[in-house]
């Protein structure tokens, strides 16, 4: 088995409002990318292979998984990760407010994750229901939470009352 | 789990794909949305040497929608099949077939052509494009294009009829003209988004008095492929969908199955499904319920 | 929870500190750290079950540009001491390398540590390993048989750990008792399978001799074992416990992760990280979980009253062993569950098979166990023909026999079971669920009402390991912290082990928030390293509310207690007339002289003159402490006091399924919780949803499948399946407060809630469910094919002729 020629290419990809470059390996994934040739360590990886979610960012606005995308595919387009969520530094969106107020995390792994796909739900359906919260991140793995406060986090965002206790 | 070296290219035309293609043979491959091909790559069982990026070529993001037969690009989204009610009232078996696969993410980037085009035997875009009788038209530097049916399209699992410089380009979808076209998509997973244990499509067409004037009816996930069955379809013309119909025409679909067996699912079982998925297929579609069915 | 105390802090809503950084992508998880010339570790696995090792080519892999290293077991254990199992079994030795057998399909033979993770994975592709495959076995009644092949010849047999427990007078009370019945239930193997995988990276420095260890860790003695294994003295090994873990519920174990690591960083000069793939983690990673088959009978009389139970529990550990068979003592400490049964003969018997080793899951065999226990509890009243309900109030411990002794040993140290399970009836409410069900039942479904009754022990305590393996004598399992003010009379808080998402920092500055009365936003916690940290034996056994809050809690009432000394002396007055609010001093009958804690703090760190003669200048107190109760030996006959604290739970679920396919849906889950005080009520409830949601996967979906020839079937999320937010339903949770006497505010531990009664409960619903066809199903997970399964084995029972004997 011969090696294919592997050859570098020069990425440039707006991450969070920022053009970054850099040169890749074409293999590179988008995840590997954003954490290791950016220090943009906040998405995280948790299957390499498109099912747990940790990976999701957000590809011109729309949820996507980092580990199923190459870096050099995405040359020229705008990614945002969960550090550009916020609206300044030292504050929080509503929803990373809400997550806070709601205990919708515990380790944070997959909090990133969460955080990219309700952003996008509430971004299109301002008044999710429960099921809707639930189906917009239903491709969101979670060990920790059960998901319970996460749905309550974003009824809260949206100022819908928490259903449980 | 990184993947092997590769060279990558990002086609700049229809034109330009079919030429590496040509060029590389069984060495290069197109790259859309990648949900099946780069885990595939991750894990090592994909190896191309080169990638060849077909995502942002317009020539296959068309849609074009006549009153005989929808043509669609290959790179057309799973989420924008989903969302374009125009299309979904020419054909609605895709909506209710595009529902059932993966997640929001997995929609945004993954394309119609390339769930086609990877064949899992349990994928819902397979079997709606073999109920349908689609028309898969493949392009290539030597031979120009060249239209393929699902049934020959698709030939075994993760294998396709597509020739190693050859590229899918678009879908042609027929379209049933006049009114009383319902349809149905049942499938159980063992979680939402999961490729089907087993799965079952129909489309029918009813007059005003409820007589089946048209059908088409399948089954995934039971067999290398998934199946149609065209003979038991004619069965259906003539003669109002009730339940006695429903499940003998269901049991007969599903003799013919030849399911395999994982730790999640037995063959047997498989089979059982595909019945039961079948006859409540052919009902809901007769009833003319359009809403996909719940948990 | 009329019984809780008037607390400022404790028990009250407060936003996690952790979650700041967490929501803005700023956790530090062990793959975060930079370090300049890192290496990667990719790694050759067995494909093979059993098999001799016949030669190891590593040529080509060593040629490729950017390689380093591509290390054999041949050449690394050697160097190294082994890592050794939990009972008395020194033949069944593991390193981190394999070394001229393997006996898993997914051990580790050979690691490449290379520039970049991808290079690694290239040259391990070169790396050409012979194998001459040799018998095995993966089935473990097989193993248990003389004539199977044996994994660990050394040991001369599978068995690993092999006990017979009587405790009462089992026999008599078989003999008295009205009726007996007996069945097998299988819990079949499933972890919790955390989102993060293992990581560790390491950095060696050859001018100071300390070997740096950035894990993503949950493990006691991590620090002293890692150290042991790489025969290095323990001050030259420096665990950093302030990396964020994502997630483990017990299963974080990597010792071997660590040594592989940090030999590779002492051999190189370079640091090495290895960072587990998910394939890798899921079949060579050791982090499966129990691996179940239950024989149980029950004794029991005409009105439900269970006398005396007998168990034989066969757990499969697969081919190597760390602390995995002690998960068959634990549940030792709450043999009974929450029941009046009066005597308990229990077998543990511990295999060793070619399989993936399994290590500490979440509850530590609890769950398991009251599974089997809860099983039977609903087969006693179908057989009676009583409500499973009744039957449990008529076995549950009452409210006023507390402390109550188990035969076993332990003391249950409070609860009201009867409380809790009315509060988790009425919330459902059971009427309606009642009414929901037989609505389903008329739509066509199959529908049934589960519940489940389960102990929580709580307080981590050791104790099962002297009591599996007699030349451990190990009866200390502390925990510590210490508690500064600065000279801004600041707050900091130093606690010594790292967290996977349980908010320690939050739990403890809540409590020395309320010790100090200052508030608890101000105070700050910090992890220590394994260099400067006090001794911890790590977040386990749900003890950390309990060690780490009372530790906290200690430390904080040494300094109020200094502060106050500093008062009476320069306010001229005796301690007793002092009283303390916000962190000042004040003369209780004159509240105008006061000494505000600015002035306090400053006597205390500059006015040494001021200072009660013979006092130590500065404020920083700590406090270390033993496990209350714990510190006993077994006695002969293998009864001990287990854990300090028991926590309950009773679920109520809902379900149905669907006849034709099998599918179930939880239509109303309601969990009853009392653990006592809670420091963090949304930490507690949080990781009480967790815990649901891990027993729904572990009860209908989760399996580690393996094939005949040891092969991982379920090696990857495509087939290992997750519950998501579509799988688990809505979760009411109600709580009820028995406090405990052993404990700072009264606090039991959490942190295995919802889990441990879960699987139970599911189980419960679905066999009720599938009780008016004739159906069951003892086996988990009770995946749709299972389900229909048993209920075609029902149908064809009912439809076949009778034949009479010839």
């Amino acid at each position: 088995m011969s090696a294919p020629t592997s050859p570098l290419a020069t990425v440039e990809i707006v991450v969070n409002g920022t053009r970054r470059r850099a040169v890749v390996e074409p293999r590179t994934t988008l995840v590997d990318f954003l954490r290791d040739h950016l220090g943009l360590t906040g998405t995280h990886v948790g299957c390499e292979h498109g099912i747990c979610g940790a990976c999701s960012v957000l590809l011109e606005g729309d949820p996507v998984r980092a580990c199923c995308l190459f870096a050099v595919q995405v040359d020229g387009m705008s990614v945002t990760t969960v550090e550009g969520l916020a609206p300044a530094r030292g504050q929080l969106s509503k929803l990373q407010d809400a997550f806070c107020e709601a205990h919708a995390l515990q380790c944070g792994y997959c909090t990133p994750g969460m955080l990219i796909a309700c952003h996008d739900l509430l971004a299109r359906n301002p008044h999710p229901s429960e099921a809707e919260i639930r189906e917009a991140i239903g491709g969101n793995l979670c060990r920790c939470t059960g998901y319970q406060q996460i749905v309550d986090a974003v009824k809260l965002a949206t100022g819908q009352g928490a259903a449980h206790g | 789990m990184k993947a092997a070296p590769f060279a990558f290219i990002r086609a700049e035309s229809l034109d330009h794909v079919l030429e590496q293609l040509a060029r590389h043979g069984g060495e290069a491959k197109p790259i859309a949305g990648g949900q099946s091909l780069v885990p595939m790559m991750a894990m090592r069982l994909a190896r191309p040497a080169l990638l060849v990026d077909i995502n942002r070529l317009p020539e296959l993001k068309t849609l074009e929608i006549g009153p005989r037969r929808v043509v669609m690009g290959a790179t057309s989204r799973q989420r924008d099949i989903e969302e374009n009610a125009a299309l979904n009232r020419v054909v609605p078996l895709l909506r209710e077939a595009v529902r059932w696969v993966g997640h929001v993410q997995t929609r945004n980037r993954g394309t119609v052509g390339g769930s086609l085009a990877h064949a899992d035997p349990s994928a819902e875009l397979p079997l709606a494009a073999l109920v349908l009788d689609a028309t898969l038209v493949l392009r290539s530097q030597a031979e120009g294009q060249r239209r393929v049916a699902a049934t020959d399209f698709l030939i075994a699992p993760m294998v396709t009829a597509t020739g190693e410089a050859e590229c899918l380009a678009a879908i042609e979808w027929p379209v049933w003209e006049g009114p009383g076209v319902a349809c149905a998509f049942e499938e159980v997973a063992i979680r939402h988004g999961d490729f089907a244990m087993a799965s079952a499509a129909c489309q029918l067409q009813l007059d005003a008095a409820g007589i089946c004037r048209r059908a088409a009816i399948g089954l995934g996930g039971v067999a290398g492929t998934p199946l149609a069955f065209p003979d038991l379809a004619a069965a259906l013309l003539g003669r109002r969908i009730e339940p006695r119909l429903a499940h003998d025409i269901a049991e007969e679909a599903a003799a013919r199955a030849e399911p395999g067996s994982d730790p999640h699912a037995d063959a047997e079982y498989r089979r059982h499904l595909a019945a039961v998925l079948l006859r409540r297929a052919l009902l809901r579609a007769a009833a003319g319920v359009p809403a996909m069915a719940a948990a | 929870m009329a019984d809780t105390p008037p607390f400022r802090y404790v028990g009250k809503h407060r936003r996690a500190v952790e979650h700041r950084r967490f929501v803005t992508g700023q956790g530090r998880y062990a793959a975060d750290i930079r370090l300049p010339g890192l290496l990667h570790v990719a790694i050759v696995a067995s494909p093979h079950a059993s098999a001799r090792i016949l030669s190891i080519d590593t040529a080509a892999a060593l040629a490729m540009p950017g390689v380093h290293a591509v290390l054999t077991g041949e050449e690394m254990q050697p160097e190294l001491d082994p890592m050794l199992p939990g009972v008395d079994a020194p033949e069944v030795r593991r390193f981190p390398l394999a070394r001229g057998i393997v006996r898993y399909a997914g051990e580790w033979v050979v690691a490449v540590a290379a520039e970049t993770r991808a290079i690694a994975e290239d040259a391990a592709e070169l790396v050409e390993v012979e194998y001459e495959p040799t018998p095995h076995v993966v089935d473990p009644e097989a193993a248990i048989h003389p004539g199977a092949p044996l994994v660990h010849p050394a040991h001369g047999s599978n068995v690993i750990f092999r006990r017979e427990f009587v405790w009462g007078p089992v026999e008599q009370d078989f003999t008295a008792a009205t009726h007996s019945l007996s069945y097998r239930v299988r819990w079949s193997r499933s972890a919790t399978v955390p989102i993060e995988t293992f990581v560790c990276t390491s950095a060696w420095n050859d001018a100071t001799g300390i070997l740096d260890v950035w894990a993503s860790i949950q493990m006691p003695k991590f620090p002293d074992l890692l150290a042991r294994c790489l025969r290095l003295p323990g001050n030259a090994v420096r665990v950093h416990f302030d990396v964020d873990v994502g997630g483990s519920y017990g299963v974080k174990r990597g010792l071997k992760h660590a040594i592989l690591v940090g030999y590779l960083a002492r051999r190189l000069g370079r640091p090495v990280r290895f960072l587990e793939d998910r394939l890798e983690n899921m079949r060579g990673g050791d982090m499966q979980g129990p691996d179940r088959i239950f024989d149980v009978a029950l004794a029991f009389d005409g009105d439900g009253t269970i006398r005396s139970m007998r168990m034989r529990a066969l757990d499969d550990v697969g081919a190597y062993s760390g602390r995995a068979p002690l998960q068959l003592g634990k549940p030792v400490g709450a043999i009974v569950g929450p029941y009046t049964i009066g005597s308990v003969a229990y077998e543990a018997i511990s295999v060793l098979t070619n399989k993936t080793p399994q290590e500490a899951v979440r509850g530590f065999g609890q769950s398991p166990t009251n599974y089997a226990i809860e099983i039977g509890l609903d087969k006693v009243a179908r057989f009676l023909g009583l409500d499973r309900i009744e039957l449990r109030r008529r076995n549950l411990i009452p409210a006023d026999r507390f402390p109550y002794l188990i035969p076993s040993g332990t003391h249950y140290d409070s609860g009201d079971y009867a409380a809790v399970l009315d509060k988790a009836l009425a919330a459902a409410p059971y009427a309606e669920l009642l009414r929901q069900r037989d609505a389903l039942r008329a739509e066509g479904k199959l529908a049934g009402i589960g519940i489940s009754t389960c102990l929580e022990p709580s307080g981590g305590n050791s104790s099962f390991e002297p009591l599996f393996n007699p030349k451990n004598t190990t009866t200390t399992w502390m925990d510590s912290c210490l508690v500064r003010v600065d000279l801004s009379g600041a707050v900091t808080a130093v606690m010594a082990t790292s967290s996977s998402g349980q908010a320690h920092e939050t739990l403890v500055s809540t409590v020395v928030g309320e010790v100090l009365q200052r508030h608890p936003d101000s105070i700050r916690v910090i992890h220590a390293d394994s260099l400067n940290a006090l001794p911890s034996n790590s977040p386990v056994g749900s003890r950390m509310a309990i060690m780490l809050g009372g530790a906290a809690a200690g430390a904080a009432k040494r300094v109020r207690a200094k502060l106050l000394r500093i008062a009476a002396h320069n306010l001229g007055v005796a301690e007793a007339e002092l009283g303390w609010e916000d962190g000042s001093a004040f003369v209780m009958t004159d509240p105008s002289r006061c000494l505000t804690w600015a002035r306090l703090v400053e006597i205390a760190h500059r006015e040494f003159h001021s200072l009660p003669p013979g006092m130590e200048p500065g404020l920083q107190e700590k406090f270390v402490w033993e496990v209350p109760t714990g510190g006993m030996l077994p006695t002969p006959d293998g009864r001990i006091q287990m854990y300090p604290c028991h926590s309950f739970e009773a679920h109520v679920v809902l379900a149905s399924i669907d006849p034709e396919t099998g599918k179930v849906a939880l239509h109303r889950y309601v969990v009853g919780h009392d653990c006592g005080v809670m420091i963090s009520p949304d930490v507690v409830h949080g990781m009480t949803y967790g815990g649901v949601a891990h027993g729904l996967g572990a009860a209908l979906m989760e399996k580690f499948a393996f094939s005949p020839e040891g092969q991982l079937l379920s090696g990857s999320f495509m087939d290992y399946l997750l519950p998501s937010a579509q799988e688990v339903p809505a979760i009411t949770i109600v709580d009820h407060c028995t406090p405990s006497p052993l404990t700072e505010f009264g606090q039991k531990g959490s942190g295995e809630a919802g889990y441990l009664g879960g699987p139970a409960a599911i189980a419960s619903a679905i066999n009720d469910a599938l009780a008016p066809e004739g159906a069951a199903v003892d086996a988990l997970p009770m995946t749709p094919a299972a389900i229909w399964r048993a209920l075609r084995a029902a149908m064809v029972a009912r439809t076949e002729p009778v034949r009479e004997p010839a």
